[in-house]
């Protein structure tokens, strides 16, 4: 019996969907079951955090972690995969940018609790209690994690060897990376396993000159059929947008928001979305640059920032103790 | 400690063909303005990608200035447009992130206004003193004591693994 490989797969702040696209694969998880023991993989199998922490370091061949950092058990777990995986690849958008649990950077931890514990209409607690990393009872002592301020990316956290993007990452480019990875042709480690390209050009629509003197919101037109949205005035990410994903969205008349993350060689997606936007706008006159561009795009960082906001270069928006008033917080989030 | 006066760093990026001649017309016409600039020559301010400026405040910057060539009067045509576009887009974001606007400063500066760039930069270090220091990384970089939390991990799995006699 040839030596089989051994395969981790693990989850922290994310929704579940990466779980789903690597069941996404089919009947090939039968390849996959084949190719590798899968020792942990707490979403679809029985296993104990325990079990890991007293393994060689090492002694996991792969190891995909999905899921951004937001507690410090998370982080427990992504050092821990770390020490004993050989290889971690960062799966997902939210283990590579944050993705949507990177978008509570918008915001501050305070207001994540009084808005759970507190504000929302379904919440019943007359006591105003809040959850606490410690708490005792008769039995002993009841721990939970601590709440991070701000979220970071797995590759904020550890070394990272692969990034797998996409939210969630399409079940082909998945076993994309398996095949890569088993028959030994990865890319240079740090890369991306991925396309170089972007979504335009995975996109079957006809582009021409884009000069538009409005942007337009999703339910305001109902878009041509063959024409670049853009150039119809919605907000497409696609020019800033990693290939891979076929171009569902715009294919189908929805612009693209962004979800593959940012293509090769783009560091900021935000700042690669500003720069391309600001060639498009049709004016010349800085009074109706700003009306266009404040009435067309409300929510900057929802926009600019939905996937990659904690992997962006500034990671979060400036904290009240730290200049940030809350009276900008307020503006930032009713934005 | 506390009298000293706040010294902010402010990166300006400056167009080859018109503000950064601007500035050594400054230099050579022995106009003053404070030492807090730090300038970087682009060949066009249409070459700053937002992601320059983002990166400076990363970095630790408390005010980044743009220059350029005025309207109309690019070297390169009509980019300096391009630039008063993305510069609009970056000011709108960088406000829903919380940072004050006077952090940011776009100028047009020709070849023979030394003094008018001169005054510019003094006024900006000016209303960036006033705001203070901004230490953006500070931002990120106080999310509690981890190592200790995780620490204490290691031996509440060891305790939550104990079976009870």
């Amino acid at each position: 019996m040839s030596e089989k490989g051994v395969l981790a797969l693990y989850w922290a702040a994310s929704c579940g969907g990466c779980e789903i696209a690597v069941l996404g694969i089919n009947e090939k998880i039968l390849d996959v079951a084949a190719a590798f023991d899968i020792v942990f993989w707490p979403c679809v199998l029985d296993g104990k955090v325990r079990d890991i922490e007293k393994m060689d370091d090492k002694s996991i061949d792969l190891c995909f972690f999905n899921g951004a950092i937001r507690t410090s058990e998370q982080e427990y777990m992504a050092r821990l995969m770390r020490q004993k995986s050989k290889v971690l690849v960062a799966f997902g958008s939210c283990a590579q940018e944050g993705c949507i649990p990177g978008l509570a950077n918008a915001t501050t931890k305070e207001a994540i609790f009084q808005t759970s514990y507190h504000d929302t209409p379904s919440t019943v607690n007359p006591d105003g209690i809040r959850p606490q990393t410690e708490t005792e009872v008769a039995e002993g002592t009841l721990y939970l994690p601590f709440f991070y301020e701000t979220v970071k990316t797995l590759g904020q956290t550890v070394d990272v060897d692969y990034y797998l993007p996409g939210c969630p990452p399409e079940p082909e480019r998945i076993w994309d990376a398996i095949v890569a990875i088993l028959e030994n042709k990865l890319p240079a480690p740090g890369s991306v396993i991925g396309a170089e390209t972007t979504v335009c050009d995975e996109c079957p629509r006809t582009r021409d000159e884009k000069k538009i003197k409005e942007f337009k919101r999703t339910w305001e037109i109902i878009p041509d059929s063959d024409i670049c949205l853009l150039e119809q005035g919605l907000v497409c990410c696609g020019i800033a947008t990693r290939a891979g994903c076929g171009a569902l969205c715009p294919t189908v008349g929805s612009p693209c928001i962004g979800c593959y993350g940012p293509n090769e060689g783009v560091d900021d997606f935000g700042a690669r979305m500003m720069t391309a936007l600001a060639s498009v706008i049709d004016s010349d006159d800085p009074e109706e640059i700003d009306r266009i561009i404040h009435e067309g795009i409300p929510d900057p960082i929802g926009t600019f920032y939905r996937f990659s906001l904690a992997h962006s270069e500034l990671r979060r928006i400036a904290l009240p103790a730290n200049g940030g008033s809350d009276a900008k917080l307020e503006t930032a989030e009713s934005a | 400690m506390a009298d000293e006066r706040f010294e902010p760093k402010i990166i300006a990026f400056l167009c080859n063909w018109c503000s950064y001649r601007a500035a050594d017309l400054a230099g050579t016409a022995r106009i003053k303005y404070e030492p807090n600039i730090r300038m970087l020559r682009v060949m066009c301010s249409g070459r700053v990608d937002p992601s320059f400026v983002l990166k400076a405040f990363a970095l630790g910057a408390d005010g980044v200035m743009i220059a350029g060539c005025h309207p109309g009067e690019c070297h390169y045509l009509e980019q300096n447009y391009k630039t008063m576009r993305r510069f609009s887009m970056l000011k709108h974001t960088l406000k829903a992130m919380g940072m004050e606007d006077d952090r940011v400063r776009l100028q047009w500066a020709s070849a023979a206004e030394g003094v008018l760039l001169a005054g510019a930069i003094n006024e900006m270090i000016e209303q960036v003193r006033a705001l203070g220091p901004l230490d953006w990384p500070k931002n990120w970089s106080e999310n509690g004591k981890i190592d200790e939390a995780i620490e204490q991990l290691v031996e509440e799995h060891a305790e939550a693994m104990e079976v009870p006699v």
